[in-house]
C-alpha cells in the first residue's frame, strides 16, 4: 500500500504549492470545412467544433473531481484558419473569428487558439487577409486567440510578415484601446512554432496532426520553489537533480490525466507539455525559483544560466515521466502572469533586453510584456526580428506578445486581470529600427554547421 | 478500482464510525486503514474499493466532502491512481 507521506506529499503539493493541470487542449482539424461560401463554411467549423467538444468540459470537471487535482484550463485548438478559409470568396476572416468564438462559448472553453497563418517563407493571399483580421477579429471577439509564425530555422524570417505584424500588433491595440490594449495579449508573434502545443494564444492543430488529439500542460513553479528551499547553498549538481525529481512527478500527473480524459472522450492522447507555467498567483512564480537559487531579484548577472539551468532540469525529469513529449516543453517567463517577474521589472532590474538574453536558454520569448503606448509599429517589428532571430539561429521556438498599452508610459501599469495579470510597463529603447524594418524581404535560412 | 480516502481535522468522538457508516452507504469497501493523532489532529488515511460504489466516484467525493464539513473535518476522496503516478514508477 502506499504510505501516509506519499499521500500528504501530493495533497500539499496541491493544496499549498499551486500543483495543478494548467490545460487539456483537444486539437481539432477544420480541413474539411472549407467551402467557398464563407457562410456554409462558418456553419461547418461551428457543428464540427461543437460536436466535437461537447464533452471535453464535463469530462475535465469530472476528472478533476475524481483525482482531486485541479484542471485549470479545458481549450481548444483548429487547423490555422488562414489554411481553412484559404478558399472562401470573402475579404474578411472576422466571421470565422466570430464563429470560433461562438463555439467556444457553447464548449464552455475560455480560450480557442488557431486564428493562425503560418508565413515563415511567403504568404498566401488567404494568410495576408487573415494577418490583416486580427485586430478586428481581437475587437469583435472574447476567447479567440491568434497567432503568426514568421521564421524557422529551414525557411529563415519573412521580414515582410515581420513588419506587417509589427503594425497589426499596434493597431490591434489600438481597437481595443478601452481594455488598456487587451486584445495584444491574445496576439503571438512565432519562429519555429510547434504544431501540437497546448498553451495559449499560441495554440493550433497543425496538418500533420490526426483529425482529433488531446494535449496537456502542467504546472508547478510552486513546488518546484518549495522543493529548492530544502537544498539551500547546496552545489547546482544536488539543484538540477532535486529539480529533475520534482519535475518527474509533477509531469506524471499530466500524463495520467491526459490518459484518462483521451479514453473518456475517445479520442488520442498526443502529448504532455513539459513546461513550468507560472500564474500572477504568490507562490506560482518562475522568478522566485530562480531567486530562490541565489539571485537577489530576478534579472541581475546569473539569471540566465539560473534559467538554462532549470529549463533543461524540467525537460530531463519530465521525459521519463511521459509517454510522448511535445509542445513547448520548458520554462515560461510571461511577466504579467509571474509575480515575482512583475515585482522584478516595477524595481527596474529586469528590463527588456535581459528577457531577451533569458529566451535564448527557456521556452518561448518575450512573453506578456507591456511596452508604452508611443511605441512605434517599426520598434514592435524589430523586436519581433530579434526574437525570431534567436529562434531560428538556435533550432528552438521563440514568441513575441507585446501589448502598446494606448496611452501608457513607463512605470504605469496594465491590468488585464485572471491569469492574464497585470504588467508594469517597460521602457524600450528609443533610437529607432525604421529603415531596418522597411527593407522587407526574407532573411536567408541559417547555416546548420560551423556552429559557434 | 480504488481510492484513497484522507480524513484530517481535531479529534472527537465517533469520525471513525461516522466516516466508515457512510462509505457502507455508499456500497463502497474499506480494505486497509492507517490512522494517527498528532497534537490533538487526526490523520486517517484508508484504502477502499469503489467498483461497487452506488454513486459515480465524482458524486462521491463532492458527498464525503461534505460529511466531512459537517462534523469540521476535511475529508476527501481520491483515486488511487493519482498517488501511484507520483511515486512509483
Amino acid at each position: 500500500m502506499l504510505n501516509q507521506k506519499d499521500i500528504l506529499q501530493t495533497q500539499d503539493m496541491i493544496d499549498k504549492r499551486h500543483l495543478d493541470i494548467r490545460t487539456i487542449t483537444m486539437g481539432i482539424s477544420l480541413l474539411d470545412c472549407c467551402d467557398p461560401d464563407l457562410k456554409t463554411c462558418c456553419e461547418k467549423i461551428y457543428n464540427k467544433i461543437t460536436r466535437c467538444a461537447k464533452d471535453l468540459v464535463k469530462v475535465g470537471e469530472e476528472i478533476e473531481k475524481e483525482f482531486g487535482i485541479p484542471i485549470v484550463n479545458k481549450r481548444i485548438s483548429v487547423t490555422p484558419i488562414a489554411i481553412v478559409a484559404g478558399s472562401c470568396e470573402t475579404d474578411s476572416y472576422v466571421e470565422i473569428a466570430k464563429t470560433l468564438d461562438a463555439a467556444a462559448k457553447t464548449c464552455g472553453v475560455n480560450f480557442i487558439g488557431g486564428f493562425s497563418a503560418l508565413v515563415q517563407k511567403g504568404a498566401t493571399t488567404g494568410d495576408w487577409k487573415l494577418m490583416r483580421s486580427i485586430p478586428e477579429a481581437m475587437r469583435e471577439t472574447e476567447r479567440v486567440c491568434a497567432s503568426v509564425n514568421v521564421g524557422s530555422t529551414k525557411a529563415g524570417i519573412n521580414m515582410d510578415a515581420v513588419a506587417e505584424m509589427g503594425r497589426i500588433i499596434k493597431k490591434t491595440a489600438e481597437v481595443t484601446a478601452d481594455n488598456d490594449g487587451l486584445g495584444c495579449a491574445k496576439v503571438v508573434v512565432f519562429a519555429n512554432a510547434v504544431e501540437d502545443n497546448p498553451f495559449m494564444a499560441g495554440a493550433f492543430h497543425g496538418v500533420g496532426e490526426p483529425e482529433c488529439v488531446l494535449n496537456v500542460g502542467v504546472s508547478g513553479p510552486g513546488v518546484v520553489y518549495h522543493a529548492l528551499q530544502g537544498v539551500k547553498g547546496e552545489p547546482f549538481d544536488v539543484v538540477a537533480e532535486t529539480i529533475k525529481k520534482t519535475a518527474f512527478r509533477i509531469t506524471r500527473m499530466g500524463q495520467l490525466v491526459g490518459m484518462e480524459a483521451s479514453k473518456r472522450l475517445g479520442i488520442p492522447f498526443g502529448i504532455v507539455d513539459l513546461s513550468l507555467a507560472p500564474t500572477p498567483a504568490v507562490g506560482d512564480s518562475v522568478a522566485r525559483i530562480l531567486e530562490e537559487m541565489g539571485l537577489e531579484v530576478c534579472g541581475t548577472h546569473g539569471t540566465t544560466a539560473a534559467l538554462a539551468m532549470l529549463n533543461d532540469a524540467v525537460k530531463k525529469g519530465g521525459v521519463m515521466a511521459s509517454n510522448h513529449v511535445g509542445g513547448l516543453s520548458g520554462a515560461f517567463i510571461p511577466v504579467s502572469e509571474d509575480e515575482g517577474m512583475i515585482a522584478a521589472a516595477e524595481g527596474g532590474t529586469l528590463c527588456l533586453d535581459k528577457l531577451e538574453a533569458m529566451t535564448c536558454v527557456c521556452s518561448v520569448g518575450l512573453d506578456m510584456i507591456a511596452v508604452p503606448g508611443d511605441t512605434s509599429a517599426a520598434t514592435i517589428s524589430a523586436i519581433i526580428a530579434d526574437e525570431a532571430a534567436i529562434g531560428m539561429v538556435n533550432s528552438k521556438t521563440t514568441a513575441v506578445r507585446i501589448i502598446p498599452a494606448p496611452n501608457k508610459v513607463v512605470g504605469d501599469r496594465v491590468e488585464m486581470g485572471g491569469l492574464l495579470g497585470s504588467a508594469p510597463v517597460m521602457p524600450v529603447h528609443d533610437k529607432s529600427s525604421e529603415d531596418f524594418i522597411a527593407r522587407g524581404g526574407r532573411i536567408p535560412a541559417p547555416l546548420q554547421s560551423l556552429k559557434n | 478500482m480504488k481510492a484513497i480516502v484522507t480524513v484530517v481535522g481535531k479529534d472527537r468522538v465517533g469520525i471513525i464510525a461516522n466516516v466508515c457508516t457512510a462509505l457502507a452507504n455508499y456500497n463502497v469497501n474499506v480494505l486497509d486503514i492507517s490512522q494517527t493523532v498528532m497534537q490533538g489532529y487526526f490523520t486517517m488515511m484508508m484504502a477502499t474499493e469503489v467498483s461497487q460504489c452506488n454513486v459515480p466516484l465524482a458524486i462521491l467525493a463532492s458527498e464525503m466532502e461534505k460529511i466531512g464539513k459537517d462534523m469540521g473535518l476535511s475529508i476527501r476522496v481520491q483515486r488511487e491512481d493519482i498517488f501511484e503516478a507520483m511515486h512509483r514508477i
